[in-house]
């Protein structure tokens, strides 16, 4: 199964990665890879996660996320990383 | 691995340029519900179509939400049922008995809009051609989501005349069927030269019958992009200009043509076509008119808009080619008038004629599209713009279409409102000069020299 691309947009704010990765860890989903930037005081952050381990259905963690995201002030997706790498590779 | 700058620039792209699919089409073939009894035939077509798309429109939301990226629309085409209710249909009233069923199969299915209502007539009419297309506007003003189309010419037949004239009285008896609704029906009405097999936009798409049982094809969009993209090159020659549209057209296929295949993986139907056509709507931001205006127009219509929508549609196509296995449908850049805010801008401030919308359709797809027209256009005017579209048509060898709303009751400096992804329109002027007596003549027009050309 491909990988999974989740990023994290928003207004930066103490404890945004803890409450992602906490999410994540209990749902049985591993963190590949986390690159970081902030711009302005806005936190961009993507993840590559692998969710082959998580019972959890895609559309409910797709979901779930989102709310997350608006429970803590940022906007959280998560896509398929076949999105990206289609768009961008050869 | 993908970097974050990919990542952010794709998300750009959904979020701020309106990138989306803007359709997943569902072709499907009813040759095998053919019955000589018209109840067992609309048993046969509707259980076919409920059978074969019962997942296509979950299968859709699913894709959109694990990639993250919108599908506009979930939609059928079907076989031509001029050629399905040929043995059953022995009179208009009983085609349109089709046509509630084929609306009916859409409701419950969930798409919005299902095409195929239709005949091909290039070269003549059968008796259940004529009676389908003489039921066009009872079937439109008795349907919600049904399409209707008719192909009146080819390259390889020459243009259907008596087809043409037909045509126009169809038009305006369609708009007058549905004038409490500003003649909506006429948007779901388009008459095509050239029409593709596999097209997946609406109102044209019908499954011809060189296809499959059953085929999903794709329809891409992407305006926004393009011109957010080319706002990063303002000023720089045409090389740059030309490669920097043929990229982001490369970009936004790729995402066609994925979602294209997790659609047919999903679904158990093969992947027919990606169609690179640039689809507006009438929102903000998502025009094919704002592109040739980034490109250095003042305004859609003016002088040059001809060569950058030929520039624009050519490198569409090269950099969609490239990015999708199979290619096909429509293929170019739409020019609708309704359906998009950058061309209603240019026809309300007198920059954009029906003349230049019929230059422009030689080098672009489709044609004249959701244009509105005054309510009193004869039926022979009519005919005589779909005559031209289909001479274009016939001679450039490309598909040429015709969507004419002549709306009743509503003149030249009226707006008329047809709501949704369909929009709104001014009406625009028509030549007012007579051309019945060309059109009266009826019967062929021979298909063109293939050499010679000029």
């Amino acid at each position: 199964m491909s990988k999974t691309i989740i990023t994290v947009v928003g207004k930066d704010a103490v404890g945004i990665i803890a409450k992602v990765c906490t999410y994540l860890a209990d749902n049985q989903v591993n963190v590949e890879d986390i690159s970081q930037t902030i711009v302005q005081g806005y936190f961009n952050m993507m993840m590559i996660v692998d969710t082959s381990g998580s019972t959890k259905p895609y559309a409910g963690m797709v979901t779930e996320l989102d709310d997350l995201g608006d429970a803590i002030g940022v906007r959280i997706r998560c896509q398929r990383e076949d999105i990206f790498t289609k768009m961008h590779r050869i | 691995m993908v970097t974050i700058i990919e990542v952010n620039e794709t998300n750009k792209m959904i979020e701020q340029e309106k990138l989306d699919v803007r359709t997943i089409t569902l072709g499907i073939s009813l040759l095998d519900c053919c019955d000589s009894d018209l109840d067992a035939l609309n048993r046969n077509i509707y259980d076919k179509i409920t059978r074969v798309a019962e997942n296509l429109v979950s299968t859709g939301r699913e894709i959109e939400l694990e990639y993250g990226i919108p599908i506009v629309n979930k939609r059928i085409s079907v076989t031509p049922i001029a050629l399905v209710g040929g043995r059953a249909c022995r009179s208009p009233e009983d085609f349109v008995e089709v046509a509630k069923t084929l609306d009916q199969a859409a409701r419950d299915t969930g798409v919005n809009f299902l095409g195929g209502y239709s005949a091909i007539v290039s070269k003549g009419m059968t008796p259940a051609d004529e009676a389908l297309i003489r039921s066009i506007p009872a079937a439109l003003s008795s349907t919600e989501r049904v399409c209707s189309s008719v192909n009146i010419g080819s390259t390889k037949t020459g243009i259907n005349m008596d087809a043409v004239k037909l045509m126009g009285e169809i038009v305006r008896e369609t708009a007058e069927a549905t004038k409490e609704n500003n003649s909506l029906g006429c948007a779901k009405l388009v008459v095509l030269c050239n029409a593709p097999d596999d097209n997946p936009f609406m109102a044209g798409a019908f499954h011809g019958v060189s296809e499959a049982d059953a085929v999903i094809n794709v329809g891409v969009s992407g305006p926004g992009v393009i011109k957010h993209a080319l706002e990063g090159v303002r000023g720089k020659n045409f090389e740059v200009l030309c490669e920097t549209v043929k990229r982001t057209a490369f970009k936004v296929t790729r995402a066609g043509q994925l979602v294209a295949q997790e659609a047919s993986e999903r679904l158990g139907i093969p992947f027919g076509i990606v169609d690179l056509s640039l689809a507006p709507t009438p929102s903000v931001g998502d025009s094919v008119a704002e592109i040739l205006e980034e490109m250095g127009l003042e305004s859609v219509g003016a002088p040059g808009t001809t060569a950058a929508l030929a520039l624009l549609n050519d490198q569409v196509k090269k950099g969609g080619i490239m990015a999708s296995s199979f290619v096909g449908g429509l293929s170019g850049a739409f020019i609708p008038v309704s359906e998009d805010q950058g061309m209603i801008d240019a026809v309300n401030r007198g920059a954009l004629t029906l003349e230049k919308l019929e230059a422009m359709t030689c080098v672009c797809s489709v044609g004249l599209d959701m244009i509105a027209i005054p309510g009193d256009t004869p039926a022979s005017t009519i005919s005589g713009i779909i005559a031209d579209e289909a001479a274009i048509g016939m001679i450039n060898n490309k598909t040429t279409a015709v969507r004419l709303i002549p709306v009743i009751g509503k003149d030249v400096g009226d707006t008329v409102e047809f709501g949704g992804l369909l929009g709104h329109a001014p009406v625009q002027q028509v030549n007012r000069f007579c051309c019945a007596d060309f059109i009266n003549r009826g019967g062929r027009i021979p298909a063109p020299i293939h050499s010679f050309k000029n």
